[in-house]
């Protein structure tokens, strides 16, 4: 192990990092976004944009990250749009992930009880009131393990971000390699920076569905 | 009597795809009354109950609050319902509430009281179906019967001018009944304008100023509680009520027929 | 308009081009699926043994692989296999070998999930009926785990599909890689050519996985 050589490439790699972290808090937090709307249109089966959100989530579902930011950011450009592929990477990470939040705020919504939403009603709240006090902060409780795991799997996903020219890690991964050969300290950096990365996200995941799952409210 | 009408419909008709469930109910509740609903189950009572919310959607009639319509879905849905309390079968507490968020839950949104203010009144409220000390608790760490009685001082908070009770003992544990009805044999007592359906006959007969039973989505009989427990009018409701004392006869002589 | 428009792609062999791509493509995910699928079943019931030494290291293990990117994977595969052990792995077989690596873990967290979803209730009153170990695990806990495991498991084909996308960045000329060779081919031509391409291989991924998710929806909405 070429210790004096991690020891240079240590910055490179935690610039690299934050990139993916910036890249990460970003698309995760617009992704979110996405699903609540999403949801919301879903749950209240508003006409027209039910549609368009059902197509929506077939779409960003059923296709890869990596060709949707091609699309982005080789294709767009030759209609006029053009963004820069930091922006790139985050919409791509939006769009991609909006649909797996969707997913993960729908089966929270559709677990509460019908008779919480008609107790709300008896008690004169309107249908916003009623979400906003009485549906979505149980549902987000019950969301709360399969938000965490969409959390991981859309950090990893912006892995591929390399491909549109982004040094994120895998970028100046390949690079070490490519140019000095080695590949051990490049491979193990890239390893542990992930790790850094993931494995808090995780720890923290499990520990919150365990309080959920056995306590609930009121432990 | 002279008393004002409080709560009344008219010709209310309800379907379920092809079936009815009330076919031309007209129904007066006078100010402090109580008037309980019976009859067999499928009878429509609940449904009544809920079309008396706006919880259900009524095919044809109207249900009237002092003298005006509601309209489910209508602008004033939300300003109807808080002067109409409600308690349900199933506990349906909030569960990410404690007892004291459920109680000034909806004063403090909907109503925008203060939240001093509403505290002060959950208070008194609390303190009258006796758990003001589980204030601080969490609904899955009450009885059935502590659950039903903070969802009825829950309702109270809103100042209804009628309370709705729909089958609110059916779930629990018989010792736990008592505690309830006990709640609501005190606030008839204090004047109240109350519709229960409920399947206690005793605690209907105690409770009750008026018997309504209905069979088949209609109303069959009207009676006072005296009156339709000893000397019930209609065959359905002879039938009716013989299903109860059969129970009794065939527990107590323990005979059995060949 | 001799440039805009989806001409290129009836240019030459151009979608013909991609069509082989696409198999490129189709092929990795199926080997990989056909060997992790099986390879997923037997880690997944290994891991429910109570052994602590197998469930400790099938555990890391697990969690390793599936809290990495599969990118990472492999290049740890391309690049570090070769220089530790020599081997070279070729770019196509570092590929398969990621996607199994992964598929199984995958497989096997799906496996070890749904057989300890089985109540316990469930292997008691079928030993109160005199069955067996074996037969109570062959007639009882199996079908119940495969009607379980179904619809996520064919979720997992999905995104193993998807994740085949990847494996340009390791040279495999698959569907995106060709695409990018008609680009640059007809840059001149065509130079809207991009939009186009990368248009069609989306739809291309999409209308491959849209039938094996709409599959698997059906499944999970029969079980409920």
């Amino acid at each position: 192990m070429d210790f004096s050589f991690v020891q240079n490439y240590l910055p490179m790699y935690a610039q690299a990092a934050l990139l993916t972290v910036r890249i990460g808090c970003f698309g995760i937090l617009a992704a979110v976004l996405v699903g609540i709307i999403c949801s919301m249109i879903l749950y209240f089966k508003i006409p027209v944009l039910q549609a368009v959100a059902t197509v929506y989530i077939e779409l960003s579902r059923n296709t890869p990250l990596l060709v949707q930011l091609f699309f982005l950011y080789f294709g767009l450009p030759k209609i006029g749009v053009r963004i820069s592929a930091e922006g790139c990477a985050v919409i791509g990470l939006a769009f991609l992930g909006g649909s797996y939040m969707t997913e993960a705020f729908r089966s929270g919504l559709e677990s509460i009880d019908r008779i919480q939403t008609e107790s709300a009603g008896s008690l004169g709240m309107n249908a916003g009131q009623t979400m906003r006090y009485v549906i979505f902060p149980q549902a987000l409780a019950i969301s709360v393990p399969a938000l965490v795991a969409n959390v991981i799997f859309l950090i990893k996903e912006t892995s591929v971000v390399s491909a549109i020219a982004l040094a994120d890690l895998m970028y100046v991964a390949k690079d070490l390699i490519g140019l000095y050969y080695q590949t051990k300290e490049a491979l193990i950096m890239l390893v542990a920076f992930y790790l850094i990365l993931l494995l808090p996200v995780s720890v923290i995941g499990t520990l919150v569905e365990r309080r959920l799952r056995y306590a609930g409210f009121g432990a | 009597m002279e008393e004002k009408i409080q709560l009344q419909t008219r010709d209310l008709v309800k379907k379920y795809g092809d079936d009815t469930i009330l076919n031309g109910i007209d129904l007066k509740v006078r100010k402090g009354e109580v008037v309980v609903l019976l009859g067999p189950s499928g009878c429509g009572k609940s449904t009544l109950l809920r079309c008396l919310n706006g919880l259900e959607t009524v095919d044809s009639g109207e249900v009237l609050l002092d003298g005006e319509p509601i309209t489910a879905h209508g602008k004033n849905m939300s300003q109807m319902r808080q002067k109409i309390g409600m308690v349900f079968q199933s506990y349906d507490l909030f569960p990410h509430k404690t007892i004291l968020g459920n109680v000034i839950l909806a004063p403090v949104k909907v109503q925008h009281r203060s939240r001093q203010d509403a505290e002060a009144e959950a208070e008194v409220l609390l303190r009258r179906v006796g758990l003001w000390e589980k204030r601080g608790a969490w609904p899955r760490q009450l009885s059935g019967g502590q659950k039903q009685r903070v969802a009825i001082a829950r309702a109270l908070m809103m100042h209804p001018e009628v309370m709705l009770f729909d089958e609110v003992t059916a779930a629990l544990d018989p010792e736990m009944v008592r505690e309830v009805l006990d709640v609501m044999i005190e606030l008839a007592g204090q004047g109240m304008t109350m519709v229960i359906v409920t399947h206690e006959m005793q605690f209907a007969r105690a409770v009750a100023d008026r018997i309504l039973f209905l069979d088949q989505g209609r109303f069959v009989e009207e009676a006072s509680p005296e009156q339709f427990f000893t000397q019930p009018k209609s065959q359905r409701a002879k039938a009716f009520l013989k299903t109860f004392t059969f129970d009794r006869c065939a527990t107590t002589e323990n005979s059995v027929v060949i | 308009m001799q440039d805009s428009g989806l001409s290129i792609l009836f240019m030459g062999s151009n979608f013909l081009r991609l069509l082989q791509g696409l198999w490129v493509t189709l092929q990795l995910s199926l080997i990989s699926v056909a060997v992790s699928l099986p390879l997923g079943i037997a880690f997944g019931m290994f891991m429910t043994l109570k052994h602590p030494a197998a469930r400790i290291i099938s555990r890391l293990i697990l969690d390793f692989v599936r809290i990495m990117p599969q990118l990472v994977l492999l290049f740890i595969l391309y690049f570090g296999v070769a220089h530790a052990f020599g081997w070279n792995l070729s770019a196509y077989a570092s590929a398969v070998a990621m996607l199994v690596i992964w598929g199984t873990a995958e497989m096997g967290d799906l496996v070890r999930g749904a057989l300890i979803s089985i109540p316990r209730h469930q292997y008691e009153s079928a030993a109160a009926l005199g069955m067996t170990g074996r037969q109570t695990f062959l007639e009882v806990i199996l079908p119940q785990t495969v009607q379980r495991l179904l619809p996520p498991a064919i979720n997992l084909v999905t995104r193993m599909i998807k994740t085949t996308s990847i494996v340009v960045l390791i040279g495999i000329v698959e569907v995106l890689k060709t695409g990018q060779q008609i680009i640059d081919a007809n840059r001149l031509q065509f130079p809207s050519a991009a939009l186009w391409i990368y248009g069609v291989i989306f739809f291309l991924y999409f209308l491959v996985c849209w039938p094996v998710s709409l599959l698997a929806k059906r499944l999970e909405r029969r079980m409920n």
